[in-house]
């Protein structure tokens, strides 16, 4: 039976990746929890979030899970969403300037005002709703899911990593930007595979039967 | 590849039960919610919303339970409205599953209400729910005013300026109702919703009309909306969810067709 711990730093509803997983693994013993020990102790991480990077620090600089997560990133599969993923990063423009965990190098930018899609119409912020994932590299945690799947995203700011290397999948607004970041253990999604119906629940089907190797 | 279009099934619950008539051939019992939400998911539905009509507060725990349990078989985001007045019914719908909150009434009261609750959960869960009477006499320039008590009490407040100061004050969505609409099976108010999805950055889903599927494509395509929202004609079972989706998709709008 594998353990997940689902790091729990006030920031957002984490009721919704709760039940995901236990709709997909209903025998894996799923925390949430802001326990040290506990995300130490996890087969696997999900460190999930919603709202505002300075918040977000704020939350994780008081319950002092900075160490805890940049080891659990190095050694255990981990599962970045959404804030989850852009914390990750070196920096955020959010809230003036914010700085992230580093644990993947590049920053956090907004998306520009008056952009316009193909047919000249604007595009509104937050970028909300279902959009397509290109997957650009093989992954496990692609398994069963159709390239170009629909997921779902909420979100007005997007990762810009330093290296392309790191770029696992992008969407288009209307631009592509990185909507997956990838390297060894580490999985990183800006969408919510949570509210992403099947093709969100496969990805955390496959991410609970993963190992950590790409 | 680009962002698809959105269409979100509204089910009014009251009491815990699903009101208005459902007529799905193949399901036990019409007005479980959990049910409904279900065949709406599988469908191809891409998020749904419930409206709690429930006129006693202290029904609304009946609500809780009603999420938790859609919430636990059902993964697209769910929104609930009706009767959002405080920080604690905010945290109790997203603590039972909700992914976002309509605040309609509570906001017109007191809108640093939304600013409160944009601060404290995040914009992205906060729907603002407008319903909107048009005021303006025939020849003069169109004027929509926001009404309250399910369009009976006029407020004084414009619409379109209304909705701006909400996407100001942090509503991540808004929820265009026409009132004059509401009921009729006659189409959005296209206007209405043209104007609105204009003024405001943060997307627009219109509300309010919708008889037919081609309703539904004008919202998007003359309204502008981001996304669509219909009761009656997905609850009579008169078209499907996916039924509607191939029409806008025939019509040159994207949409998720899963």
């Amino acid at each position: 039976m594998t353990t997940v711990a689902v790091v729990d730093y006030g920031m957002g509803n984490l009721h919704s990746i709760a039940k995901a997983l236990a709709k997909v693994a209903p025998g894996a013993d799923i925390r949430i929890t802001h326990e040290k020990s506990l995300i130490a102790a996890a087969d696997r991480v999900v460190f999930p979030g919603v709202g505002a990077m300075r918040d977000c620090m704020r939350a994780l600089h008081e319950l002092d899970l900075h160490e805890p997560l940049r080891r659990a990133a190095a050694e255990k599969p981990f599962l970045g969403i959404c804030l989850g993923m852009q914390a990750l990063l070196e920096s955020s423009e959010e809230n003036g300037g914010t700085l992230g965990l580093g644990l993947l190098p590049g920053r956090v930018v907004r998306f520009a005002e008056n952009l316009h899609d193909a047919h000249g119409e604007p595009l509104k912020i937050p970028h909300m709703g279902w959009n397509q994932v290109h997957q650009l590299a093989a992954h496990p945690l692609w398994q069963g899911i159709a390239q170009d799947s629909r997921f779902y995203f909420v979100h007005s700011y997007y990762a810009q990593p330093a290296e392309a290397a790191l770029v696992n999948a992008t969407s288009d607004y209307p631009a592509p930007f990185a909507c997956v970041l990838a390297r060894d253990n580490v999985f990183a999604v800006q969408f919510h595979p949570e509210k992403s119906q099947q093709v969100g629940l496969r990805l955390l089907e496959n991410f609970l039967g993963w190992n950590g190797a790409c | 590849m680009s962002l698809a279009k959105r269409i979100i099934p509204c089910l009014d619950v009251d009491n815990g039960r699903v009101v208005k008539g459902v007529k799905f051939v193949d399901i036990r019992d019409a007005g479980d919610p959990v049910e409904i939400a279900r065949r709406y998911d599988a469908e191809g539905a891409d998020e749904l919303t419930f409206l709690d009509i429930t006129a006693s507060s202290d029904d609304r725990a009946t609500m809780v339970h009603v999420v938790e349990q859609v919430a636990g078989q059902v993964f697209i985001p769910l929104t609930v409205g009706g009767g959002i007045r405080t920080l604690e019914d905010i945290r109790r719908m997203l603590n039972a599953g909700a992914d976002k909150v309509g605040i309609n009434t509570a906001a017109v009261f007191n809108p640093e209400f939304v600013r409160a609750a944009a601060q404290k959960f995040g914009s992205q869960c906060i729907v603002v729910a407008i319903d909107a009477k048009k005021t303006s006499q025939p020849g003069e320039a169109d004027r929509w005013e926001i009404f309250t008590h399910g369009g009976r009490k006029p407020t004084g407040l414009d619409a379109v300026a209304w909705a701006q100061r909400m996407v100001e004050y942090g509503a991540g969505e808004i929820l265009l109702t026409s009132m004059d609409r509401d009921g009729t099976k006659s189409g959005f108010d296209l206007p209405l919703t043209r104007a609105v999805s204009d003024a405001v950055s943060v997307p627009v889903i219109a509300s309010g009309g919708v008889g037919n599927l081609d309703h539904l494509v004008e919202g998007i395509l003359q309204g502008k909306a981001d996304a669509v929202l219909a009761a009656s004609i997905f609850h009579f079972a008169e078209y499907t969810v996916r039924q509607a989706k191939e029409r806008m998709a025939a019509r040159g709008i994207e949409v998720r067709l899963p």
